[in-house]
């Protein structure tokens, strides 16, 4: 089984790798996956809340180097994207960039996941903060 | 010494024919290409004779009598035959066979087909350190019982079955042993008469001998073990396998057996001790590390990690000048992590993050020191790119975590 020269690129020198402040009101983060499973990927985005554009995005993956490279690529299309804009990610357009052989697709799958959590993460988390805020205006 | 890459450290899948095998076979292929069965002419004779050396050379490595080596295409086709050519003789006196969960897939699959014609077999569990219980085997035999097939070694954590034992008990119950002794012959003193063993299945090209080559041993004394074949034609083979033989091949699995007698005391200790020190530079290094399977009974040249929080197969991908295996879901056809990992109640995260390191004649120890360094690399760098390892250092217990939700979210 041979890698395509992207994953292997991908796998070989990973983009914003790392872990950004899981408290912090502005980040989201996606953690899918299960060990059992052999991938688990976690997302994390900082997110403008005026302008909804994903400033800074980071991940760490535990997977083969088609999910490392999914979710290393998933980091860098998000960054600069708005919140919509990134919700439009597809698998598909993963698999078409890395050259993903079919059974690999779950690893596209599981990337295209991680953006959906990391952003329902950030909306849950500015859903809940807005009464918050009301409450100290008052 | 300049170090060669890249490193093959994988034996257990195969090995490279060693050149004094290569060289007695190429006579066999020119001048002496004569069809063993040809009895009225020199050229086949001189295969005749050819085959009939390597046949000592090859009982001689198990204890066996020439008469009692049945050569086939591989350790497939002789636990086919072992197995097959059993049920169907002994069907009149039962319809029992006996095995293990972590069999090799020759001997899983061919019972599973003998269950579909009615035959109903037995799958032993191994203990945490994958040997058999014994008691669980005698609890298991019953009247009906016409064959126990025990693999002598593990192809991936290289365990080694209480055989004897299980010889002795086979024995007291007058019940055939088959045992599938691929990874185990030409490595460790493998000997069908202190062991009681009735069959066994060996390959030519675990031991530095060349592919398609393998043999079962069949016992003719105490008991005469009788089997049905199953190919037939010519009656080759004292009418158990029929076709013409491989006379080069087997004039190589014959020289490879010669070498492996002669250098087996010596090899092994010199394996295990570059085995160990391989071992000793992983651990020196890292933490949350697991050796598979026992270490007490287990063939010299085999260590199987488990390095948690790191995939198999991105660890694999890392250290691509080194040639070894995992158990990882992500290298298998099945996307299923090793059966024969969960079968010792390794955890399914653990059986994904598994290497197995086969050590072979032709590893050197600076070759060890290099691969003990390009793994202990790569793991690092890939737990600064797991999840998981922040978590666990972190003190969060991913057992604990319901990942069926995270999946979910």
């Amino acid at each position: 089984m041979a890698y395509s020269d992207k994953v292997v690129d991908h796998y070989s020198h990973p983009r914003n790798v790392g872990t950004l402040p899981k408290e912090d009101p502005n980040v989201g983060t996606g953690l899918v996956g299960a060990p059992e499973c052999g991938d688990v990927m976690r997302l994390q985005m900082k997110i403008n809340p005026e302008t909804q554009v994903i400033e800074e995005a980071k991940f760490k993956t535990f997977g083969c180097g088609s999910a490392i490279a999914s979710s290393s690529l998933a980091t860098e299309w998000v960054k600069g994207k708005t919140v919509e804009e990134a919700l439009n990610i597809k698998n598909t357009d993963i698999v078409r960039e890395l050259s993903l052989p079919p059974v690999k697709i779950h690893c596209s799958v599981l990337a295209e996941d991680a953006i959906k959590a990391a952003i329902s993460d950030w909306k849950t988390k500015k859903g809940a903060e807005k009464p918050a805020e009301t409450a100290a205006g008052s | 010494m300049a170090i060669k890459l890249p490193i093959y450290m994988d034996n257990h899948a195969t090995t490279q024919v060693d050149p004094r095998v290569v060289e007695a076979m190429l006579p066999y292929f020119n001048e002496k290409f004569g069809n063993a069965a040809s009895r009225n002419h020199s050229f086949g004779w001189s295969a005749e004779e050819a085959v009939e050396n390597a046949r000592a050379q090859i009982a001689r490595l198990i204890n066996a009598s020439p008469k009692e080596i049945i050569f086939t295409s591989g350790a497939t086709e002789s636990n086919n035959l072992a197995i097959k050519g059993a049920a169907e003789m002994y069907r009149e006196k039962g319809n029992h066979i006996i095995t293990q969960v972590i069999e090799h897939k020759a001997v899983l699959d061919t019972c599973k087909r003998l269950e579909k014609y009615g035959y109903e077999v037995t799958y032993l569990p191994v203990q945490k350190d994958g040997r058999i219980d014994l008691d669980d085997l005698r609890r298991a035999i019953t009247p009906k019982t016409i064959l126990i097939s025990i693999m002598y070694a593990n192809n991936e954590i290289g365990v080694i079955q209480p055989v004897e034992e299980i010889g002795k008990i086979a024995k007291e119950k007058g019940v055939l042993f088959h045992s599938d002794a691929v990874q185990a012959v030409g490595k460790v003193p493998v000997d069908v008469q202190r062991d009681n063993i009735d069959m066994l299945a060996l390959t030519a090209h675990k031991f530095y001998g060349p592919k398609g080559c393998g043999a079962l041993y069949v016992r003719r004394r105490n008991p005469r073990v009788q089997l049905s074949a199953i190919i037939d034609g010519g009656g080759h083979e004292r009418g158990m396998r029929s076709g013409t033989l491989n006379v080069p091949g087997i004039v190589g699995f014959g020289k490879a057996a010669e070498l492996a007698q002669q250098e087996m005391p010596e090899e092994s200790v010199r394996l295990r001790g570059l085995r160990d020190r391989l071992k000793d530079a992983l651990f020196a290094k890292l933490d949350e590390i697991y050796i598979n399977g026992s270490m007490v009974y287990r063939l010299p040249h085999n260590l199987n990690v488990s390095f948690a929080f790191v995939e198999g197969e991105s660890l694999l991908m890392g250290i691509n000048d080194v040639a070894v295996s995992s158990g990882s879901a992500c290298t298998s056809a099945t996307l299923e992590p090793s059966y024969v990992l969960k079968a010792l109640g390794v955890g399914e995260d653990l059986a994904h993050t598994s290497i197995r390191f086969g050590l072979g004649r032709f590893n050197t120890q600076e070759e060890v020191d290099y691969v003990a360094g390009r793994v202990i690399e790569v793991v690092e760098r890939l737990r600064e790119l797991s999840p998981l390892y922040e978590m666990a250092k972190e003190g969060i217990d991913l057992s604990k975590m319901n990942w069926k939700a995270v999946a979910e979210h």
